[in-house]
């Protein structure tokens, strides 16, 4: 053959099949080299270039998620702490118990929303994105990618084609919906890191910070989408490895939510020319980073290319000029046309593909993963029709071949054929996964107490309680994100109702995002995240929970809806081939049912994004991230009048503290700005937090919530400054109003500390809202809080579930004010000098 | 009365045209949005309407300069049509990335727009504060005006005969301002831009030209204060159109 070269496997032996898998960066393993083997020896044929790459892609973790849909054996060990020592010792009941998990998948995430059977939610895990119901003639969609290891490498364009690349998948689901809000969440190292720590080959975190921010601002702005809500974590367990979300929301008409492909049905590239950049990225996923990786796995972006075709695609839609449409991601046309037409089959003519320049050879134009391109299936009858939509502006369009009925993926080029695979075996014959995960309980106990906080205790010291809330409120992670925020366009299409930044002078921390996307509508979407690495470290199921607690938090303290609210899963974890890293996976999904049952909150779609490692060497070792998962929700709304903003706004206003303070302080800011590690994650209990954010929402609804902000990193402290500050008013705190919990036990021990200060104001136990009320409608809202209950009727007898107190009043005055347990003043600042510490950190 | 019809221009990376046809409809205009090439290739003209608006975005990538791709387009490809629609007296309205656009096709006086100050990108919310002594069409009754501003190339310079020529032909609409409505600086004049200009028009008064986004204010609840403020339902932005429409209405 001319054009492409045969590849003998039939002839190799392990070390040969290992050779050819690892030098063609085709990330498949010997199991999967030996299925790939047996079927050729029955095809009684060498594979060509072109099918050993489509199986590579077709087969990728990027691409099926074998570790999620495999089989691992799961193991518990239970460890358990000698008395007055740090080691640890395992009891001779030493578990060993061991679960089969067959498809984690399923028997976890997707199965939370197949039990809560939701009428509102359309189309779940099978499409691009999931969808939901907007209102009686519309839907929405939503789904968040991850694009970490393109920028590691190739930051503003790892970045950019990150956001390009999941705007496509909005326009590819169903048949396509109009792209109305994206989102971003990043994980980078700290920005202060000196440079003689980072290891060879890596990029600074805060060259990667600045090119993902601008990656994404010129992609997003020029696509005329809001940037309108995200996060930002710095640790330095992503200096190596940085992460980055991003998210795109859709909506569309309710017919045009699903797609089929039909024999016959002409297969129609349309959008950006195929390239050399991006080839072997859905592979180049699962081998770890290190010093020479290539950067030519990472794609090349033009948003006004993909502008031009979101344009003229949606105009297509709406004339119902196609079948079904996918984008080009991960895997290029290899992974679009194959799960087109997965089914029935296709046939593609290569040499047809527009080039970006000459040279290609057939599996490069076949992988490729050029940016910009969209595939459509056109009945022949409409294609002159559609080309001419697409003529009107000057988009490219070109017939690549077709579908077919004989089930088969053919591929020819220039009259040769180069591929011939069965599609069954193309989507079905990848060997399943056994992997084994092994859980070790890390440990929990609290850490000795530092300096800072015996003088927190006593209220004096070197470091009082008011140096230690502005080093905590000038933490990164905690820090204005102004000086992002403000460079994404978050108000293009005219609908962010409730703006990312927020207050009297337009820069306090918003919650959620809220979007009205029908300009003669009132209803509403309500956007918002939860994500928090440092509970990762210590348990992947509290961090889980956790992150679902904050998603959902943050949705309802703006005003969303608890009733009508979906969530996506982003996990991004180390190599599942470490027992360690697997268990950890294991818990976190575990977590993610458990949570989502309670709240009767559906998952509607995900991604996973595992072997974020890099191999350092130096020391020969790969570094994992650590476990970090991200949870988005998003709810409708009916009334976009009603949301509620986190700024304070009028002096004499009551602060309700509405939940129960524990003392969690594990993973939390206080440790991690005093460089203390362990102790207590905080956890969930979701029974009692849905109750709360049911009343909450009540109330929010009935229109008594003059603020409202929840508690999270840096706990009530930061939670109230920020309220505070944002709305150019004083507040005063008393720390003995505060609800108390007796702490939880975990692993069959209790931790007993005594009540103090420095847990009060900085623990982040999750489900507590700070919320601002009049005092005219204290009545009002402690009977909606109550529920006609009294509040100390226990949960299983229909009790409030949850505890609620004035902790404190709004004050004229622009002083921050917080009162101790014995009452006496520990915190008294000036608002604008917190808002500084705050501020300066990011001001870049 | 019968309704102004409004011409909506977009072309390969404008991204505020579906907001500027709602504002225009809002304030009771019949509007069209239509892809340029229509025009050069002669599908659709501009005799019928009698507003023009160029809405904010990225046209053509903003490659080059900002703006200055989609200006070589009017002026080369529809110089006779533009010229006439502008000598009749119609309106054009350029926003944005469409101010950009005029700055550059020479339909307004000379000047242009540059990179910001800041180097960046940036989106905030801006007082303006309305120095016209009525020559502007679209802005007459409006005493200030509280906008956002979106755009990384935004900073108005010119020469200082133009400037002189601008204010004696009363051709300086809108200048940043402070909350007082005192003029000053970063970042209450957002991008540097000269004298604190935000916005221009030619020596009729009827091609205007501004940075911020008043299609983004019609309502209250676009308002980033809307919880904290008694605002009127009716957001500050509409006046600019409904001036338009009823003046197109009255007199063209």
């Amino acid at each position: 053959m001319e054009n492409v070269k045969i590849i003998d496997i039939l002839g190799a032996d392990d070390t040969e099949l290992t050779r050819i898998s690892k030098e063609g960066i085709l990330s498949l393993n010997l199991e999967e080299m030996h299925a790939i083997m047996d079927y050729f020896r029955k095809a009684a044929r060498n594979p060509t270039d072109v099918e050993l790459e489509t199986l590579a892609q077709t087969w990728s973790e990027h691409c099926v998620h074998k570790t999620f849909r495999g089989i691992i054996e799961y193991q518990e060990q239970s460890t358990v702490h000698g008395p007055r020592s740090t080691e640890k010792r395992r009891t001779t009941n030493d578990l060993r118990r061991t679960t089969i998990i067959d498809n984690l998948l399923k028997q976890t995430v997707m199965k939370a929303t197949k039990e809560l059977d939701k009428k509102w939610c359309i189309s779940v895990f099978k499409d691009n994105a999931g969808i939901i119901e907007f209102d009686r003639d519309n839907a929405v969609a939503f789904k968040i990618e991850t694009h970490n290891h393109p920028s590691a490498l190739e930051p503003y364009g790892g970045a950019g084609t990150g956001i390009g690349g999941v705007i496509r998948d909005i326009l590819g689901v169903g048949l396509g919906a109009k792209p109305i809000m994206n989102t971003d969440i990043f994980c980078f190292g700290f920005p202060d890191l000196p440079h003689e720590k980072l290891p060879g080959g890596v990029l600074h975190p805060k060259r990667i910070c600045k090119g993902v921010v601008a990656g994404v601002r010129d992609y997003g702005n020029r696509m005329g989408i809001p940037t309108a809500n995200g996060a930002v974590i710095f640790d330095n367990g992503f200096v190596c490895n940085p992460l980055v979300y991003c998210g795109t929301v859709g909506i569309m008409p309710k017919d045009k939510c699903f797609k089929e492909t039909k024999p016959g049905d002409l297969i129609v590239a349309v959008g950006g020319r195929t390239g050399r950049d991006g080839i072997h990225g859905a592979t180049f996923s699962s081998v770890e980073l290190a010093k020479d990786t290539e950067v030519s796995a990472v794609q090349i972006g033009n948003p006004i290319v993909e502008k031009k075709a979101t344009d003229v695609i949606l105009q297509a839609r709406d004339k119902n000029l196609y079948n079904a449409i996918t984008d080009c991601g991960a895997g290029g046309f290899s992974s679009a046309v194959g799960e087109m037409g997965k089914d029935i089959g296709a046939r593609v003519y290569l040499e047809r593909a527009p080039l970006k320049y000459a040279g290609l050879t057939p599996w490069e134009i076949w992988v490729s993963e050029a940016q910009e391109r969209m595939v459509l299936a056109v009945p022949p009858h409409k294609l002159d029709e559609i080309m001419a939509v697409f003529k009107a502006e000057n988009v490219e369009a070109t017939v690549l071949g077709e579908f077919t009925n004989d089930k088969k993926l053919v591929l020819l080029y220039k009259g040769e054929k180069v591929c011939e695979l069965e599609m069954d075996f193309l989507h079905d014959g990848v060997p399943r996964f056994r992997r084994k995960a092994v859980w070790d309980a890390p440990e929990t106990r609290p850490p000795r107490l530092c300096r800072g906080e015996v003088s927190l205790r006593r209220g004096v010291g070197a470091e009082n309680p008011e140096q230690i809330l502005k080093k905590i409120l000038s933490h990164p992670t905690v820090a204005s994100k102004e000086w992002i925020i403000r460079q994404y366009d978050h108000e293009v299409q005219a609908g962010t109702v409730l703006k990312p930044l927020q207050g009297k002078e337009n820069d306090g921390p918003g919650d959620a995002c809220v979007i009205k996307p029908l300009f003669r509508s009132n209803r509403g979407i309500v956007i918002s995240n939860g994500i928090n690495p440092s509970y990762g470290k210590l348990d992947p199921y509290w961090m889980a929970a956790s992150a679902i607690d904050e998603a959902l938090r943050n949705n309802i303290c703006a005003g969303g809806s608890l009733e009508k609210c979906a969530l996506l899963d982003n996990f991004c974890w180390g190599s599942p081939e470490k027992p360690g890293q697997l268990a950890g996976l294991v818990r976190a999904s575990q977590a993610c049912y458990d949570m989502a049952k309670a709240y009767g909150t559906p998952f509607i779609s995900g991604k996973d994004s595992l072997n974020n490692e890099y191999f350092d060497q130096d020391s020969g070792k790969k570094i994992s991230i650590p476990p970090t998962l991200l949870i988005s929700a998003i709810s409708v709304i009916p009334d976009i009048g009603k949301v509620v903003s986190m700024d304070l706004k009028s002096p004499g206003n009551l602060i309700y503290l509405l939940g129960e303070t524990y003392d969690e302080l594990g993973g939390s800011i206080y440790y991690s700005v005093n460089g203390l590690n362990g102790g207590m994650v905080p956890k969930v209990n979701p029974g009692k937090a849905a109750v709360m954010m049911k009343k909450l929402q009540k109330a929010i609804r009935e229109g008594i919530v003059r603020s409202c902000h929840d508690c999270s990193e840096g706990g009530l402290a930061v939670a109230a400054a920020e309220m505070a500050f944002a709305g150019g008013l004083g507040a005063e705190i008393q720390c003995q109003r505060v609800n108390v919990s007796r702490p939880a036990s975990v692993g069959g021990q209790a931790t007993c500390q005594s009540l103090r200060n420095d847990m009060i104001l900085f623990s982040e136990s999750n489900s507590r809202f700070l919320a601002e009320v009049k005092p005219k409608n204290r009545r009002k809202f402690e009977k909606i809080m109550n529920g006609n209950k009294s509040p100390l009727t226990p949960l299983s007898k229909g009790g409030n579930g949850g505890i609620y107190s004035v902790i404190g009043k709004v004050k004229k005055d622009k002083r921050f004010k917080v009162y101790g347990l014995n009452g006496k003043l520990i915190i008294n600042a000036d608002i604008y000098e917190l808002k500084e510490a705050w501020q300066k950190t990011l001001r870049w | 009365m019968k309704k102004a019809k409004v011409i909506v221009l977009r072309t390969a990376g404008t991204n505020c045209d579906r907001e500027t046809v709602f504002a225009f409809q809002a304030a009771g205009a019949d509007v069209d949005l239509v892809h340029i090439n229509e025009l050069i290739q002669g599908g659709k003209n501009l005799e019928p309407y009698k507003i023009l608006a160029l809405p904010g975005g990225f046209s053509y990538g903003d490659d080059i300069a900002a703006g200055k791709v989609l200006a070589n387009e009017l002026i080369y490809k529809l110089r006779q049509d533009i010229r006439k629609f502008v000598q009749s007296g119609k309106l054009v309205i350029g926003i944005c990335n469409g101010f950009q656009v005029l700055v550059k096709t020479g339909l307004l006086p000379h000047s242009t727009l540059t990179f910001n100050d800041s180097g960046k990108f940036e989106d905030r919310w801006v007082y303006l504060k309305n120095v016209n002594r009525n020559k502007c069409v679209f802005t007459r009754g409006i005493k200030g005006i509280y906008l956002p501003i979106a755009h990384g190339e935004g900073k108005f310079v010119t020469d200082s005969k133009t400037l002189k020529e601008l204010e004696k032909n009363d051709g300086i609409v809108f200048k940043y301002v402070d909350g007082k409505g005192r003029e000053a600086g970063y970042p209450w004049n957002p991008n540097g831009s000269m004298d604190g200009i935000a916005g221009i028009c030619n020596k009729e008064g009827n091609v205007f030209g501004m940075m911020p986004h008043p299609e983004r204010f019609l309502s209250r609840y676009q308002h980033p204060h809307w919880q904290r403020e008694k605002l009127p339902e009716e957001g500050g932005g509409l006046k600019i159109f409904k001036n338009a429409v009823q003046f197109a209405a009255r007199h063209l």
